[in-house]
């Protein structure tokens, strides 16, 4: 064998062959006998040979070249991913290697700093949503809403899960996944046509004594903030529990919180706290529940407790309720979760601390509400739905979106999201968010090139 | 130093009692348009606090956080040998390429003719897992191994739908992960347990008495979770396929075959990857990780959409659905993940990749040679990249598996994962990895038969471990009897 | 190990006290030594039913959980609240303070197929 010079692989010559006498091999073939012969290959695998770290640098560098980068254009882009700015010290910590190169804090004492900060994010999460108890994480948004679905089915015993059709639409085909394995697919309520939030009466309707839940999202995909409360009342009349979804985390900075308005289960989506847009992952899913629905939480949970010097420390706990321990009865089957990304979310909330967030929440509403005017005001597009939003709203164009998307997309404009691939109700619709990245400048820019765009 | 000047150190105190009424951290930018009118919203509709949220500035933020990073141990301190979980060391320039501005600024919804560098990629790594695994096709949509196993067994129901069979059945050995139960029970299905033969495989002889036209599938670890190879595999594969079931393998265990073997020649015919074992994707303190899934064309309609196809040299998504199982989360993948495994493995290429499976079974077999005679070995056979020891000569003494665990961590070492696989009493799993050196490897061979010895002349020391930390043995049986899961203010 | 002569036994590791046409239910020393720290009890209400040889409730220590499997069938008259509060008390007093649920019994003759104090203690023997 030929390892010498391969990259990571520190063993020298005499080191294998001492390694080999001790075992009794000759060589590592004679110990690879234990294979079967039939399935053992005899050549190399069919890849392209290996690099020098400089030459795969300059490859990866490359490939990154044939992409534009939001931060070169001005983008308009939301859609649960969303372009704000992250501190320079968030990335200083999360680089660290202690918190990078570990694993699951299985042994609590020497993964403290994992658990306390795991533990941190727990609270965080619940002081943002208002509810009583946090998980560790969970995937995104999207997974984080199909898990509250099943937890739902398990706290009430009941089957069926209403989702509003104003919710992130591949959220929807994510829960509808996860639902496979069950007897029932996720029933679909509609969103008003005029306001663009879910239609109370369509819930009314259709939540009856088999519905789990109702899903809903807060603000909605179409930017439109619901009225989680009344939601909250009329589906606790028939027993059921209110999920909300939150696919951009910063809203909660500005918006009441779901937990004080009624919510009995929080998830969503916080990748607005510190991570990078990185082409749509990883994120993260996070989940806030209630007190009395705790044993059904999935996921890892951090909790506070003692050493043997009554020093107060931190470990993972009610593991009783996962895979590992109750395997097929487990409330989920989820395992690794998104760590470092919980972490960066907790160091990006400190960071910003109370007042940071809620300014930085409110400049994002001021910022789209700025721009909703400016769109408002040009001549062939309207704004599409009445409801309030946070940063994000519909515009209704009389043409097609895509040549006036292709047109901007050449003046390195990103101008939003064609909404027609996901509503075919919507052909002419465009999905659009402002954040803190986007100057005043821009969104003029927008609005004047728009117009010239759409002159008749 | 004078016993008595040593000063008792505090534990880190929580963010939130660093914090100070009216103090700010990172001040987002001044408003260049006009500020929202609160009057204009239904009233109730803002927030007017979030109670408790901390207010520390930026200087205590990143001392808390450095002082936290300084309570953890990771591949970067020192050596991990957590079976199972791989834990090679994780090079520096994947972090590099993973965050290259052409990367990490790319939105998942941005014009497709702005990310084909991105789908290139994809595209790559993709036929790049389809050749080291000998499958044909691959999807990297799933989060992490679990759901990868998720998006397979959810695939396999699909599959056995469209040819109208209602199997409901799989076949688990009793040596596998606790995901694996779980998620055939999320699919919908229900689990037969096979139960390991004295060789510590599964023999063909057992599943063909468990194999009936109600098995979807047998889901099985290769090399399983003692570290052995599962010899009859070919013949265990024809068994399931005689009477038309699936054959799907976790491949949590592919750092002990690679380049060695193609999980496609026996006869498996699908298989999730952990992109945060083999492929030197760091673990994050649990995350993120990647479950791409691999398998054969039989299977490949039920992919998860969108795909990445290539018309030309143009590449773009499909989301054409098909006989698709639909989307397990939003957008695509873990993609910073995939840049860092697809730099790994043009850093390696074939060769590379190969001897990191031959050195990885080295260094676990030197590991089982050199502590056969202080520990017991319940199945004395070549292991793969792993090594299973219990604690049945310490029991004498009333040392167990846990004592010894803990004081491995005075030692300088992560103990390796302890209590698993269930089947071993005391289990303890070592798997080195490929990246450690000889005079790492003897230094913790020479750690673990110390524990041996203390375990025989002091076990009182060994059950009172650790001392070296900063915190000592934690209660876990408090923590789950009055679940604190958050702070609240005193 | 204790094991208290007057009590009936089950292979599932639960005692059975008969107090005329109901019966106490808690679990045994052993059941408890194995589970080790126990952390969290699940029991029925008062008034539930019960069948034998069918799961009724949940113990979990910090790495297990153990169904509860009922060693006869009827009613639950009276369910012991205070070990759902502290469940330390199933390791401490495990036939004392520690008994689980009082059953109202719908077929008297299941007791007859209990074990006595030394056919469970031999099944244990045989166990490990």
């Amino acid at each position: 064998m030929s390892i010498l010079g391969q990259p990571y692989l520190p063993h020298t010559s005499e080191e294998i062959e001492h390694i080999c006498k001790t075992i009794g091999v000759k060589s590592v073939e004679e110990l690879l006998q234990v294979f079967p012969e039939e399935l053992r290959l005899t050549g190399a695998l069919d890849l392209p040979g290996g690099l020098s770290e400089q030459e795969v640098l300059g490859l990866l560098t490359e490939l990154a070249s044939k992409n534009t980068s939001q931060n070169d254009i001005s983008s308009f882009l939301g859609a649960g991913a969303y372009n704000h700015y992250i501190p320079a010290a968030v990335g200083n910590i999360t680089s660290r290697s202690e918190f990078i190169t570990s694993y699951t804090p299985y042994q609590p004492e020497i993964s403290q700093g994992t658990l306390q900060g795991i533990f941190e994010y727990q609270s965080l999460i619940c002081q943002l949503t208002a509810m009583d108890v946090a998980n560790a994480s969970l995937y995104d948004g999207a997974s984080a809403m199909a898990e509250a679905a099943l937890m739902a089915r398990r706290v009430t015993r009941r089957g069926k899960v209403l989702v509003s059709s104003a919710v992130h639409p591949e959220y929807r085909e994510t829960t509808a996944t996860y639902l496979k394995g069950t007897d029932e697919s996720p029933v679909e309520v509609g969103y008003c046509a005029n306001s663009g939030v879910t239609l109370f009466e369509e819930v009314e309707k259709n939540f009856d004594d088999d519905t789990a839940c109702l899903v809903v999202q807060y603000p909605n995909f179409f930017g439109g903030i619901e009225d989680i409360q009344a939601l909250a009342e009329l589906v606790h009349s028939k027993k059921g529990l209110l999920v909300v979804v939150v696919s951009e985390g910063l809203s909660m900075g500005a918006l009441r919180p779901a937990g004080e308005l009624g919510a009995d289960i929080v998830v969503g989506e916080a990748q607005s706290f510190g991570s990078p847009l990185s082409y749509g992952g990883p994120y993260l899913g996070f989940m806030g529940v209630r007190q009395k629905h705790l044993r059904q939480m999935p996921g890892r949970v951090a909790g506070q407790t003692l050493d043997t010097n009554g020093r107060r420390s931190y470990c993972l706990t009610m593991a009783t309720r996962e895979q590992h321990i109750r395997r097929e009865r487990a409330t989920s089957n989820i395992c690794t979760n998104q760590g470092v990304v919980a972490l960066t979310c907790a160091i990006y909330l400190t960071l910003l601390g109370k007042g940071g967030l809620m300014r930085l929440a409110r400049l994002n509403m001021a910022k789209a509400a700025f721009l909703k005017e400016q769109l408002a005001k040009v001549a062939g597009i309207k704004i599409a739905f009445t409801a309030p939003n946070f940063n994000e709203f519909v515009i209704k164009l009389e043409t097609d979106p895509k040549v006036f998307l292709k047109a901007l997309l050449e003046k390195d404009i990103a101008g939003g999201l064609d909404l027609g691939r996901f509503y075919p109700e919507l052909k002419k619709h465009i999905l659009v968010v402002a954040t803190e990245m986007n100057s005043r400048a821009e969104m003029e820019a927008y609005a004047a090139a728009a117009a010239e765009l759409l002159k008749t | 130093m004078d016993k008595n000047s040593k000063i008792e150190n505090p534990a880190e105190p929580l963010i939130f009692e660093r914090s100070s009424a009216g103090r700010v951290g990172v001040e987002p930018p001044c408003l260049d348009v006009p500020d929202i009118d609160d009057a204009s919203f239904p009233q109730g509709l803002l927030r007017s606090d979030i109670e408790g949220f901390p207010e520390i500035g930026e200087p205590e933020t990143v001392r808390h956080f450095t002082r936290l990073s300084q309570l953890n141990f990771g591949v970067d301190t020192g050596f991990y040998p957590l079976g199972s979980c791989t834990m090679k060391y994780n090079p520096k320039i994947n972090e590099t390429t993973a965050a290259l501005a052409g990367f990490a600024g790319l939105h998942p919804y941005q014009d497709e003719s702005l990310s084909q560098g991105a789908l290139e990629l994809i595209s790559e790594l993709e036929e790049y897992l389809v050749e080291i695994t000998g499958m044909d096709a691959v999807t990297l949509q799933p989060a992490a191994g679990a759901q990868g196993e998720l998006c397979g067994m959810l695939m396999i129901a699909e599959y056995f739908k469209e040819k109208g069979e209602t199997r409901k059945k799989v076949l688990i050995p009793d040596t596998a992960h606790g995901t694996n139960p779980a998620t055939c029970h999320l699919a919908g299905f229900d689990v037969v347990r096979v139960q390991t033969g004295q060789g510590g495989v599964i023999t063909p002889a057992c599943v063909e008495g468990l194999m009936d036209e109600d098995v979807a599938a047998l889901m099985l670890t290769n090399p399983n979770t003692l570290g052995l190879f599962e010899e009859n595999i070919k013949e265990i594969a024809d068994i399931i396929h005689a009477k038309g079931g699936i054959v799907y393998c976790d491949g949590a265990n592919l750092n002990a075959v690679m380049g060695l073997m193609k999980l496609g020649d026996m006869g498996i015919d699908v298989v999730q990857l952990n992109l945060h074992k083999t492929f030197s994707t760091p673990h994050g303190g649990g995350g993120p990780g990647s479950g791409p899934l691999a398998v054969k064309g039989i299977l490949e309609p039920y992919l998860p959409v969108p795909r990445v196809v290539k018309k030309g040299d143009k590449y773009s998504l499909d989301y054409n659905k098909g006989k698709s199982i639909g989307r397990l989360k939003a957008f695509y993948g873990h993609f910073s993940i995939m840049v860092r495994a697809y730099t790994y493995i043009r850093r390696m290429g074939p060769v590379g990749l190969r001897s990191v499976s031959e050195l990885a079974i080295l260094n676990a077999n030197y590991i089982k040679e050199r502590l056969r005679e202080d520990f017991h070995l319940p199945y004395d056979r070549t292991c793969m990249h792993e090594c299973v020891l219990s604690d049945k000569f310490q029991n004498e003494y009333d040392v167990t598996t846990l004592d010894m665990a803990k004081r491995l961590i005075d030692y300088g070492y992560h103990p390796p994962t302890i209590y698993f696989p269930l089947i071993v009493h005391g289990a303890m799993m070592i798997e080195p990895t490929e990246t450690e050196d000889l005079l790492t490897i003897d230094s913790f061979i020479d750690a673990m038969r110390s524990i041996a010895r203390e375990a025989r002349e002091t076990p009182a020391l060994v059950k009172g471990a650790p001392y070296s930390t900063k915190t000592s043995r934690v209660d876990e049986t408090r923590a789950a009897r009055t679940p604190i899961l958050r702070w609240i203010e005193q | 190990m204790d094991f208290p002569q007057d009590l009936k036994y089950t292979k599932e590791h639960e005692w059975v006290k008969e107090e005329g046409g109901s019966v106490v239910i808690g679990v045994t020393d052993y059941a408890q030594d194995s589970l080790g720290d126990i952390v969290y009890v699940e029991l029925p209400s008062e008034g539930a039913d019960v069948t034998k040889d069918e799961p009724f409730g949940v113990v979990e220590s910090v790495k297990a959980v153990s169904d509860l499997y009922s060693p006869v069938s009827g009613t639950v008259l009276e369910v012991n609240d205070s070990i759902v509060d502290s469940p330390e008390v199933i390791n401490d007093e495990p036939y004392g303070d520690a008994w689980m649920l009082k059953i109202e019994l719908a077929e008297p003759s299941e007791l007859d197929g209990l074990l006595s104090v030394e056919e469970y203690k031999n099944y244990i023997e045989e166990e490990s």
